[in-house]
C-alpha cells in the first residue's frame, strides 16, 4: 500500500488546491509530517490562499449591476420570430433571486469552493453520506422493495419526477434511499451497494445555481464526488470508492438520468 | 437558445466581476471589462467548442479582453497602482485588524507579475482546475504549474518582507 513515488512540488500544490485524490492526499500528509520545513511552507501557502479568497468573497456577493444583466445584453440581439420574453425574465430574474439568497446565506468567508452551485451540491453529498452512507442500522429509509413509494415520495418533495438508476452492470445494487435536509432545501438520497459491502450514493436536488453544469470531481477527506447539472436538476455520486471506479458509474447515472428525466 | 445561453452564463457573472476585479482593482472599470465579455459571449454563442465547458469560455474571453486592457494602460502610463485605489474598490468593509489583513495579502498579490497573478486567482479564487486554467491561459499545464509554485513562493516572500523586514526567515531557502 505505502507508495515509493516521492512527492512532486506540482503534487504539494494541487494537495493546498485540494485536488489530490484520498490515497495521494494522505502520502502529502505523511511526507509533511516528517517534513516540518515543506511543511511550514505548504501551511503558509494554504494560508494565503484562504486569506486571498476571503479578502475576495465580497465581490460575489454584491448585487449584479443593471448594465450586466443578461436579459438586457440579449435583448439588443433579439430575433424577430417568437422568443418567450416574458418567461425568459421571469427566468432571469428567479436566476438572480436565487444567487442573491445563495450569496447571503454562505455567511462568512471561511468556506472553500461555495462559490457556485455544483460546489454547494456536492459538499451536501458528502455531508448526508457521511451521515448516512456508515449507518449500521438504518442507511436507508426505504429499502429497494418499497421503490414505488420512494420515488413518488421524493419526486414529490421535490417537484420533478426522479427515476432510480440502474447500477447491476457496475456491480452496485439498490439499497434503498430517503429524503434529506440541505440548505438548499429537500434533497434525495439513493443508496447503493456492492457484495463486497462497498457503498456509493446518490444526491439528486433541484438547482437554482448551476441549472447547468458539466460534470466535476470533487474530494471531501475520504470521500471522492462526481457532481453535475441538467435541466435544473442537480446530481453528485458520493463514495470512498476510488475515482477509477467511481467516474465511469458517475457516467453511467447520468446517461440513465438523461434518458430517464 | 436564448434562454440556455442565459442559464448558463447568469450564474458565472459573480465569479466574472470578482476576477476581473482582482486584476484591474477599479471597480468600475473591472464591470466594464465583464460587460464587454457578457457581450461577446452572447454574440459568439454559437462558436462555442460544444465540448468545452461555459465556464472556461467566458474566463478566456474575460482573461484575453483584460490582457490587452492591461496593455493598452501600461502604454499610456495611467496604471492606477493599488496603494492609490479607493480602498471601497477592493477590499470589503470590514474590522480594522481583518482590513489591513486583507488589504496586505491583496497588495502583495499585486506585486505579482501578471502571468502569475493570473494562475493564482484562477486557481486558488475561481476554483479552475489546472487543465482549465490552461486552456484559459493558453498555455500547458505544466507551464500553469511552474507559474502557480513561482507566484506561490513570491508572495510568501513579499508577505515576510512586509511582516519583518530585517529576519531571515527558514522558508526563504526553498525558494528556487
Amino acid at each position: 500500500m505505502i507508495s515509493t513515488r516521492p512527492i512532486t512540488e506540482d503534487e504539494l500544490h494541487a494537495f493546498v488546491d485540494q485536488r489530490l485524490d484520498a490515497t495521494r492526499h494522505g502520502e502529502v500528509e505523511t511526507y509533511l509530517k516528517t517534513h516540518p520545513d515543506v511543511e511550514a511552507r505548504i501551511a503558509r501557502y494554504r494560508q494565503h490562499r484562504d486569506s486571498l479568497r476571503s479578502a475576495l468573497a465580497h465581490v460575489v456577493e454584491e448585487p449584479v449591476p443593471p448594465q450586466l444583466n443578461i436579459r438586457h445584453l440579449t435583448e439588443a440581439r433579439r430575433p424577430d420570430r417568437g422568443v418567450p420574453w416574458r418567461s425568459l425574465a421571469a427566468s432571469v430574474l428567479m436566476l438572480i433571486a436565487g444567487a442573491a439568497g445563495g450569496w447571503t446565506l454562505r455567511g462568512g468567508g471561511s468556506q472553500t469552493s461555495e462559490a457556485n452551485g455544483i460546489a454547494s451540491l456536492a459538499q451536501e453529498a458528502a455531508y448526508t453520506y457521511n451521515v448516512f452512507g456508515s449507518d449500521p442500522t438504518r442507511p436507508v429509509e426505504f429499502g429497494a422493495a418499497d421503490k414505488s413509494q420512494l420515488v413518488s415520495w421524493i419526486s414529490s418533495r421535490l417537484g420533478r419526477p426522479i427515476t432510480i438508476p440502474d447500477l447491476v452492470a457496475s456491480g452496485y445494487r439498490f439499497m434503498g434511499g430517503r429524503l434529506v435536509a440541505t440548505p438548499h432545501g429537500p434533497a434525495g438520497l439513493l443508496m447503493f451497494d456492492n457484495d463486497q459491502g462497498g457503498r456509493l450514493a446518490v444526491l439528486v436536488r433541484p438547482m437554482r445555481i448551476d441549472a447547468n453544469a458539466q460534470m466535476s470531481k470533487h474530494a471531501f477527506g475520504n470521500l471522492r464526488g462526481y457532481a453535475w447539472a441538467s435541466q435544473g436538476t442537480g446530481f453528485t455520486l458520493i463514495s470512498a470508492a476510488p475515482a477509477d471506479l467511481l467516474h465511469p458509474i458517475a457516467n453511467e447515472v447520468r446517461r440513465q438520468e438523461s434518458g430517464g428525466i | 437558445m436564448t434562454e440556455d445561453m442565459a442559464q448558463l452564463i447568469e450564474p458565472l457573472i459573480p465569479a466574472l466581476r470578482r476576477y476581473a476585479r482582482s486584476i484591474l482593482k477599479d471597480g468600475a472599470a473591472a464591470d466594464d471589462l465583464v460587460q464587454d465579455t457578457l457581450l461577446r459571449a452572447v454574440s459568439h454563442w454559437r462558436q462555442r467548442r460544444s465540448d468545452g465547458d461555459a465556464r472556461s469560455w467566458l474566463f478566456t474571453i474575460l482573461h484575453n479582453l483584460a490582457v490587452n486592457q492591461l496593455r493598452r494602460t501600461a502604454r499610456r502610463g495611467d496604471m492606477l497602482p493599488l496603494d492609490e485605489a479607493d480602498e471601497s474598490d477592493v477590499s470589503a468593509p470590514s474590522t480594522q485588524e481583518d482590513g489591513l489583513r486583507q488589504h496586505d495579502i491583496l497588495t502583495a498579490v499585486n506585486r505579482l507579475p501578471d502571468d502569475q497573478r493570473s494562475v493564482l486567482l484562477l486557481v486558488s479564487v475561481e476554483d479552475l482546475s489546472y487543465a482549465q486554467a490552461a486552456r484559459v491561459l493558453d498555455v500547458p499545464i505544466g507551464t500553469v504549474m511552474s507559474r502557480l509554485a513561482r507566484a506561490r513562493a513570491r508572495l510568501l516572500r513579499i508577505m515576510d518582507e512586509n511582516s519583518a523586514p530585517a529576519s531571515s526567515h527558514p522558508y526563504l531557502r526553498r525558494v528556487q
